[in-house]
């Protein structure tokens, strides 16, 4: 196996500031909010990569910027060798970029509602002037609905119908990547199964390689392969899903997989998580964690711990062991 | 057996439409005992919302009651109107909404808000409401509630936000309280915190929840018992660890069968086929028939057994050894 993509480094800050006139008026600086700070992973071929963190954590900044429609501040992104952010030649870039699709969490949002389903699909396509003919009605069969949908608009389609349109529409330029943001969290959990059932019988037909991005435990524990973990836009934790599940290192992910709701945990009382997540303008020094962590000591205040390798895992955290 | 808090009897509520008369809630009878927290699960769509906003009074014309009553503490209210539920709401019902800022008037410091609603229902001075508010500021974890009472909602966090909501939501110490779906909008870990208050606030107050969501989870970690909504009809009614461990209901057990399990390993997820009919075009017999995997003629044609008398609105229970 080897790597589909590599990310090294990458960074996003975005500039926060009020107009510059408020600014002058309340004598404020400039404002800057890093959603995502000196993240590396690698997605093998064929493997499915989740990152999990509540929201903020940075995940969909991170799948925009695997994707192209976001900037790296810093940092670099390498799909199949093909350095995105230094490569010279246009038409590399342009075909690497094609092989890496993605599909977002709200499937009314993403679905333009004047156009007929066959043109949304076929559209990534079309855009590159490929050709179309028949594609949009194969496509439609393949992800579970009729070829004759095809001529209907979006809102004739339940949520989880749309999603599926979602899904054929990023299968249709043959792509070796997807990017699944949130794709099940709008869903009800039996539209969901059919949907996470969906994705696992594409990827074994097409070869598929997925960035899944989710908050929601239950399902990367599902379908996952690798799993990271982000916090306020760090990484904290990597291991596979039976290490990190059953035997979590860093301790927000041991906070994270004990506040998540158990079916089989009958009034189950342990103490809740403590605090929040603290404001991404002004993150705390050292570890970002130690305000809320139960075994944070005077290190952790200062200085921010590295990724290291620890048994299976990989972990950012001073005292983990 | 003593009278239940809230007791809801083969309510109805009725939509007109263009398309002729909907019914979002058909037929649903459940109670919800002092200190009992009552999970109501369902997928969307299911009528949770329309049953919980009918026991307040909030149903939006034009829908409507069109049968069955609701009783609260041993008292009819459903036919109450006007100024008579507008009192019962904010003093023997409270309300909890998925969105905190529904419930909080973004105009009024959040301590006006407590007071006031204290002293609109409770025979208590302005000191010793003010009083009061900073306590139950403290009691739902807010940090520093001395100083914050004096803060607008916009100051608050969003975990921070759904505190004050349930701080306002018991003030006038309600004996019911409504949540609808009150974690819904909030990560993980802040939701573990606001159930973890919940729990601990309706067991030490003895306040009857209804709790509304759609969380299976969240109903295993907070619910004493559980009704489960389909289509506008309850499917099954009983303790969360029966309903949960050896669902009766096909529709359960689906429900329970699709969602990703960590015992279950990678294998594939139960599929539930097709998706719960629209009001319009409801089928006859059993509402689930068209998707389950037991039906048989009767389900299709025959009337349901009702609930009140078994655990499932089913034909043909599910055996516990059908259920692993
Ligand atoms: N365009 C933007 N401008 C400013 N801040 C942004 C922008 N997009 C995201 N953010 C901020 O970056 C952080 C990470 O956001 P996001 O990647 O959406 O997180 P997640 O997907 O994990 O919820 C958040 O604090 C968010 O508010
Ligand atoms: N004004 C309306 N006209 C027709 N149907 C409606 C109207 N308002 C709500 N409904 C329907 O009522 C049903 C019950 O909704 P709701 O109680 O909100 O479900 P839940 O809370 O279980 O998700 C849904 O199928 C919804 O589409
Ligand atoms: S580095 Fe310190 S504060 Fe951060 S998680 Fe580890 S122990 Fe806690
Ligand atoms: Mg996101
Ligand atoms: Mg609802």
């Amino acid at each position: 196996m080897s790597a589909y993509v590599t990310v090294r480094g990458l960074t996003r800050v975005f500039d926060v500031s009020k107009p510059w006139l408020n600014r002058v008026l309340e004598g404020r600086k400039k404002a800057f909010l890093t959603a995502v700070s000196d993240v590396d992973f690698e997605i093998e071929e064929r493997t499915t990569y989740a990152l999990v963190g509540e929201s903020g954590s940075g995940k969909s900044t991170i799948g925009k910027m695997l994707v192209g429609l976001l900037n790296p501040s810093e940092g670099n992104v390498e799909v199949e060798g093909v350095n995105l952010m230094t490569e010279a030649d246009a038409d590399r870039i342009a075909a690497s970029r094609s092989n890496i699709q993605m599909i977002f969490q709200d499937p009314y949002a993403s679905l333009n509602p004047r156009w007929r389903v066959r043109d949304i699909i076929v559209e990534p396509v079309a855009a590159q002037g490929g050709k179309t003919e028949g594609l949009a009605e194969k496509l439609l069969e393949q992800v579970g609905l009729h070829a004759s949908d095809a001529g209907k608009f979006p809102h004739e389609f339940s949520g989880g119908q749309r999603q599926r349109i979602c899904i054929a529409r990023s299968l249709a330029s043959e792509p070796r990547l997807i990017v699944c943001d949130e794709p099940t969290s709008a869903l009800d959990v039996s539209v969901q199964a059919q949907v996470l059932n969906l994705m696992s019988d594409l990827k074994d037909e097409f070869g598929l390689t997925y960035l899944l991005i989710t908050h929601d435990l239950t399902v990367v524990r599902h379908m996952a392969d690798r799993i990271g973990v982000l916090y306020l836009g760090r990484l904290v934790e990597e291991a596979d899903p039976e290490t990190l599940f059953n035997t979590p290192k860093h301790p927000y992910t041991q906070m994270l997989l004990s506040a998540a709701p158990r079916m089989d945990a009958f009034g189950r009382e342990v103490p809740p998580p403590q605090g929040e997540i603290p404001d991404p303008i002004d993150p705390p020094s050292g570890c970002a964690f130690h305000p809320r962590c139960p075994i944070a000591t005077d290190v952790c205040r200062k200085d921010r711990p590295a990724m290291r390798a620890l048994a299976a895992s990989k972990v950012a955290c001073h005292l983990a062991e | 057996m003593t009278t239940p808090v809230l007791s809801i009897r083969n309510l109805s509520v009725e939509i007109p439409t263009r398309q002729g008369i909907v019914k979002p809630v058909d037929g649903v009878s459940y109670d919800v005992g002092k200190g009992e927290i009552l999970g109501v699960v369902g997928e969307s769509g299911a009528g949770k919302s329309m049953a919980g906003n009918a026991v307040i009074g909030l149903l939006n014309a034009p829908a409507h009651i069109s049968g069955g009553e609701i009783w609260l503490n041993g008292r009819r209210i459903d036919p109450l109107k006007g100024e008579d539920m507008r009192r019962l709401r904010g003093k023997e019902i409270g309300m909890i909404f998925q969105d905190p800022l529904t419930s909080l008037n973004p105009l009024l410091t959040i301590g006006d808000q407590l007071t006031e609603t204290m002293l609109t229902h409770l025979p208590i001075s302005r000191k010793e409401a003010r009083e009061r508010a900073i306590a139950a500021l403290e009691e739902v974890g807010i940090p520093g509630a001395a100083e914050r009472i004096d803060s607008y909602p916009h100051e608050f966090s969003g975990g921070m936000r759904q505190r004050v909501v349930i701080a306002l939501a018991l003030c006038a110490e309600p004996s019911l309280v409504i949540a609808d779906e009150p974690t819904t909008a909030l990560d993980v870990s802040v939701q573990a915190q606001i159930i973890s208050l919940l729990k601990r606030l309706c067991h030490e107050r003895g306040t009857a929840v209804m709790l509304i969501t759609h969380d299976m989870g969240v109903i295993a970690e907070a619910a004493d018992r559980v009704a489960v909504m389909y289509a506008g009809r309850l499917a099954e009614l009983g303790t969360v660890r029966d309903v949960l461990t050896v669902p009766q209901h096909p529709y359960t057990h689906g429900l329970m069968a699709s969602t990703p399990l960590a015992s279950q390993g990678r294998k594939r997820l139960h599929q539930i086929p097709g998706a719960m009919p629209r009001l319009h075009h409801m089928p006859d017999g059993c509402a689930f028939h068209p998707r389950c995997p037991h039906a048989r003629d009767k389900c299709r044609a025959a009337p349901l057994p009702p609930v009140a008398n078994e655990r499932a609105a089913c034909w043909f229970p599910m055996l516990p050894e059908e259920v692993q």
